[in-house]
């Protein structure tokens, strides 16, 4: 099963700062992305621009209604993610107390719920 | 799928059948004694699955009514329902199609581990099924309320009204509670197995916090049946036994058993003939009961011999929290308390879970061994402290310390702050009797 890890945290100075040029990933980090390769768990994982660099979009009455800044207005943003496959929430519990990002911040995991494509479907009611 | 046929079981008897009173008897015995076993077994067979497993024990034990009336009563009835209700699982997903694939899957894991029925009843694997239930009911990641709900469902095969009418929910409110908890377990993938040993720590507390939460609804609750409250504490206390049982070097286990043990012997003095509770320096200490407190004593000795065989330091909060009520358990006059010890045991119970609470309980245990008027000077910086602003024995404590310096304007004032901030019935009678004599 596949989960998700949002990596939620205060964001600091620096990260505003950070938008525009490609920063360097910090060493706790790769090592982290590192490991999750190593295990044959990383699916995919990516870091987020500042919030401040948020724009949220609703559609209210066929109206389109663009507001500046994330979705809700909380101390801790969503600064990141990865999705790692795991065969069951305490390996992805695991994976996610040793993501750096859960000494400062807090690690929300989500199962993902896995779509299944329309060939499969036809091809298990063939079988059944 | 054909009914299981254990090899001791009995010749049908069509001509002359059994009373049924006998079989109904059976059928409690084996509910009582095993469901929560069977049941644990039957999830890790239905690879997770708690809704098909509950449905599958439902229909088996509506199917040995009838069989046990017609063929005997099965040698081991734990295994005659274990191969019965997985047979009937079995059938069920047959019939839906849908599930075709699942079926396979089960039927491939099945043939694999091809489980005589005589196995399944043998208690190792029973010990282990009921080890991986019991650490998914209490898994972290479910909220502490759906915990209780669902171990008393499943280990403790209480009905969905019986939790609702103990923790004074509406019935619709636990179900929904067991529903989503459920889900949860399926749809996050939380595991049906025992944790590792890294993660038993960790894990285990939420086992032990679950249990210990159980019997003090049982215990301590404000309001409801008497008669539930004491199946709630009875429960807790098989459940505390079984996981002792079961992880046996692990010295909380034993430190929960003897706690629970140790304060459930004193239930019967605690409460007052008007109803009050009884405070535990006015409780006749010959009506606890001798036989609980021994097997009480007998717990807590096998949690600090599990924990000399430990190179850290594993006497934990239970252990003490047992060791303090072992304390009084041993002194049947209650003047001969050795006070100072309590008094040291809280001091060590706070550096390992500091909390306003334990330093009350030991300015209490200070004042009785050196007096009120010290025992008062703690329960003062309490006070100071604020921390405890809304809890009614920090003021009911005061008052009891006042009164014996014989301050009683104040101490009838800190009773009156304390009445106002209890809820519980039987304390308010108590506070209220106090008030009326220190006014006297």
């Amino acid at each position: 099963m596949r989960y998700m890890l949002l990596i939620y945290g205060e964001e600091t100075q620096q990260d505003e700062g950070a938008s525009g040029a490609a920063p360097e990933i910090p060493p706790a980090w790769m090592e982290y992305t590192n490991w999750l390769l190593k295990r044959g768990i990383h699916s995919a994982g990516e870091q987020l621009a500042p919030s401040s660099s948020a724009t949220t979009v609703r559609v209210r009455d066929a109206n389109r209604l663009v507001t500046d800044g994330p979705f809700t207005e909380t101390k801790e943003v969503l600064g990141g993610y990865y999705i790692v496959e795991c065969d069951n929430l305490d390996e992805a519990l695991e994976a996610a107390a040793r993501c750096p990002g859960a000494l400062y911040g807090s690690i929300e995991v989500r199962p993902i719920i896995g779509m299944a494509a329309p060939d499969t479907l036809r091809a298990s009611n063939a079988a059944g | 799928m054909t009914e299981p046929k254990p090899a001791s079981e009995p010749q049908p008897r069509r001509g002359e059948p059994r009373p049924s009173a006998q079989i109904n008897a059976a059928i409690e015995l084996a509910y009582r004694d095993a469901y929560g076993s069977v049941l644990a077994t039957l999830i890790r067979f239905l690879g997770g699955d708690f809704d098909a497993a509950e449905e599958a024990l439902a229909d088996a034990f509506a199917a040995a009514l009838e069989t046990w009336q017609r063929d005997g009563i099965p040698a081991t009835p734990a295994a005659w329902l274990t191969t019965a209700a997985r047979n009937r699982a079995l059938d069920r997903i047959r019939r839906d199609r849908r599930q075709a694939e699942k079926l396979a899957t089960l039927e491939r894991e099945l043939t694999v581990a091809e489980v005589a029925p005589m196995q399944l009843g043998t208690e190792g694997g029973l010990e282990d099924d009921r080890l991986r239930l019991i650490f998914t009911c209490c898994h972290p990641a479910l909220p502490p309320d759906a915990r209780i709900a669902l171990t008393l469902r499943t280990l403790g095969g209480l009905t969905t009204p019986e939790i609702a009418r103990a923790f004074l929910v509406r019935e619709a409110t636990l179900a929904q509670r067991l529903v989503r908890a459920k889900r949860k377990i399926r749809e996050a993938r939380i595991p049906y197995r025992v944790p590792r040993a890294e993660e038993l720590p960790e894990r285990l507390d939420s086992v032990l916090a679950t249990i210990y939460l159980v019997f003090n609804e049982g215990y301590l609750a404000s309001s409801g049946e008497a008669a539930v409250r004491n199946e709630l504490c009875a429960e807790a206390i098989r459940l505390a036994a079984i996981v002792a049982d079961l992880l046996p070097d692990v010295p909380e286990t034993h430190g929960l058993l003897a706690l629970l043990l140790l304060q459930d012997s004193r239930r019967e003095a605690r409460v007052a003939a008007d109803g009050s509770i009884a405070l535990l320096e006015e409780q006749d200490r010959t009506r606890w009961d001798r036989a609980e407190i021994g097997r009480g004593l007998a717990a807590l000795d096998r949690g600090f011999a599990a924990a000399a065989g430990q190179s850290h330091a594993s006497v934990g909060r239970y252990l003490l929290q047992a060791s303090i009520a072992a304390e009084h358990a041993r002194t049947l006059d209650g003047r001969s308390t050795d006070w100072r010890a309590i008094a040291t045991l809280y001091e060590a119970l706070s550096r390992i879970d500091p909390s306003p609470i334990v330093e009350l309980n030991r300015a209490v245990a200070i004042a009785q061994a050196d007096g009120p008027a010290a025992g008062l000077t703690l329960l003062d910086d309490l006070a100071a402290r604020g921390e405890l602003a809304s809890y009614h024995l920090l003021p009911a404590a005061r008052a009891d310390l006042l009164r014996r310096l014989g301050r009683l304007p104040e101490a009838a004032a800190e009773y009156e702050r304390a009445l106002a901030l209890s809820d519980n019935d039987a304390e308010r009678r108590f506070l209220q009797r106090r008030l009326a004599e220190t006014r006297g």
